[in-house]
């Protein structure tokens, strides 16, 4: 696959959230801000490059039986990193995101690219592909950050944007359900554009 | 019959070809509106009746008079204002805005979506659209009301395709956006139920303080404050009468409800956790209007028989549970209904399969 469409894909047409629906119980809790969806979004993307990137170098040398222990611990690893960097210079935002950050591990895009992708693939595309597709999650992260945030709270990254139009905050917005029904909404518009997706 | 003639001259114009062809449905809505459809079914073993939805709903809508008569009366009484004409126009005047507003908004959308899509227009909304109103506070902003009837049209009823195929009541869901979206200017203290005055409804008292400053014979014929047409249970009873009389609505859900809410009730003056007569629950809130109009909703409650009389147990009696069990929300009728719309067509499901288990060992048995 050329690399422009393998870096493309991800970002659109299959894109992780929203065409593959992965991630999603991250994408519910962390998204009631802007900041700490941006963090998060990040975040993923880092781990998710750098697992693909190392399984991609390690693949001719981990047996297929013990693989997805070596993933674990490449991920593991990572998301350690990630969560000591955060807790080292963005304290505030690594207390809103708690157990999120750890819960990368977990999180169904990273595992998933290293199983579809890392393992069969070159390094150098591998990595590209993990970058992808994290940005593929950031973006929908920020998109329904963006939406809770600038109804619910009516401030954006913090400052005030609504609030000085008199506008009275949505404090439906602030809960899961209408991120879950945002990210329906982004689907829905999604899918009426790119009309393959849709199911007959 | 000039309307007619004149109907039939314009026809041509917003038929298929015509100058303003795309408002097809628009027309057709306002045709049938006016005449009883002349379509004839041609082909498969349907039974067609002249009381097509749009009659049907518009019994719904009578029933639903008494019910706003006497909380538009209620409100204007409850600001002070004396005679019965008097009250009855203020409290017109008060709730005329968010009638208008929730119709204009849902029934714009709704014609849109039927245009977009070339279907007939559906006349699911011309209940909904009075209902929202009925179960708003007086006093609402209408801006809330156009926002939660835009919600409720869209994404819990369009999405899914419309009258007919919605999950959740749309007009409990409305209720439910306002209520958690604007929880301050829906409920508690803060809302005024008419001018000027604030203060904690019937509900709220018995939550807070096990008991209420209105008898219960104040509660049934409805001078307490609450939403618009929830207050008087006579006035819902008699819209009741109508429904079942017609046949529109199950009484199978509506004796259920009842008896779900009483037993769950009893239940809870026996142990001690409530200090009131179980029937209080009954009276105040939106209970019976819970009950009649909105657990009744033909697409969103359970379809069979028994799954009717369990939906219906399970709706009074969680509305209750949330009523005593849980302060932060004195109004268990809306969660409960809604709650039960997501169950329903799994009670159904259960009901259907034990039905062909039965039938099955009975043929085992004549072999």
């Amino acid at each position: 696959m050329k690399l422009s469409k393998n870096f493309t894909n991800p970002l659109a047409a299959n894109n992780p959230v929203i065409v593959q629906i992965l991630g999603i119980c991250s994408a519910l809790a962390v998204t009631v801000k802007l900041e700490p969806a941006f963090v998060m979004g990040l975040s993923v993307t880092f781990v998710c490059a750098f697992s693909n990137l190392f399984m991609s170098l390690l693949r001719k040398g981990v047996p297929s039986r013990i693989r997805i222990i070596v993933q674990l611990v490449v991920i593991a690893t990572l998301v350690i990193v990630v969560d000591q960097f955060l807790r080292a210079y963005m304290y505030d935002v690594s207390k809103q995101l708690s157990v999120y950050v750890g819960l990368i591990i977990t999180n169904c895009i990273v595992m998933g690219r290293v199983e579809a992708f890392a393992l069969g693939n070159k390094p150098w595309d591998s990595f590209v592909d993990g970058v992808a597709n994290g940005l593929g999650y950031a973006f929908i992260l920020v998109l329904v950050a963006f939406f809770r945030e600038l109804f619910g709270s009516g401030t954006l990254f913090g400052f005030d944007v609504l609030a000085r139009f008199g506008y009275v905050n949505n404090s439906l917005m602030l809960f899961p359900p209408m991120a879950l029904i945002i990210i329906g909404c982004i689907i829905w518009v999604h899918r009426s554009i790119n009309k393959d997706l849709q199911e007959k | 019959m000039g309307l007619r003639k004149f109907v039939d001259k314009i026809k041509p114009t917003f038929s298929e070809g015509g100058k303003l062809g795309f408002l097809h449905s628009t027309f057709e809505g306002f045709e049938t509106f006016l005449y009883v459809p002349n379509t004839v079914t041609k082909k498969g073993a349907h039974i067609r009746d002249c009381n097509d939805i749009k009659r049907v709903m518009i019994v719904v809508v009578l029933a639903l008079v008494p019910a706003m008569l006497f909380g538009m009366y209620n409100v204007g009484r409850l600001a002070g204002i004396e005679g019965v004409l008097p009250a009855f126009w203020y409290g017109f005047l008060e709730a005329l805005p968010n009638i208008v507003v929730s119709y204009v908004v849902g029934l714009s959308i709704e014609f849109a979506f039927a245009q977009k899509r070339k279907h007939e227009i559906n006349e699911g909304f011309l209940v909904t659209g009075l209902l929202i109103p009925l179960v708003m506070p007086i006093g609402v902003p209408c801006w809330i009301v156009a926002l939660s009837t835009a919600f409720a049209v869209i994404i819990g009823k369009e999405v899914f395709g419309g009258t007919g195929m919605n999950v959740f009541n749309p007009a409990l869901l409305a209720r439910a956006f306002a209520f958690f979206a604007y929880t301050p200017q829906m409920s508690g203290e803060a809302v005024w139920y008419a001018d000027g005055k604030t203060g904690a409804t019937a509900l709220e008292q018995l939550a807070t303080t096990n008991q209420m400053e209105w008898s219960a014979m104040d509660a049934f014929w409805g001078f307490i404050p609450g939403s618009l047409g929830e207050t008087s249970t006579a006035a819902i009873l008699l819209g009741a009468a109508l429904l079942l009389f017609t046949g529109v609505a199950s009484w199978r859900i509506m004796l259920s409800v009842f008896v779900g809410g009483l037993a769950f009730g009893y239940l809870f003056d026996a142990v001690g956790m409530t200090d009131y007569p179980a029937y209080y629950h009954l009276l105040v809130g939106g209970f019976a209007f819970g009950a009649v109009f909105m657990a009744t909703d033909p697409v969103t409650s359970a379809q069979t028989n028994c799954g009717k009389w369990i939906y219906g147990f399970m709706v009074g009696a969680l509305a209750v549970l949330i009523r005593v069990v849980n302060p932060a929300y004195p109004e268990g009728m809306m969660l409960s209904i809604l709650f039960m719309n997501a169950l329903a067509p799994l009670i159904d499901y259960f009901v259907v399969e034990r039905n062909i288990a039965r039938r099955k060992k009975l043929i085992k048995n004549v072999k």
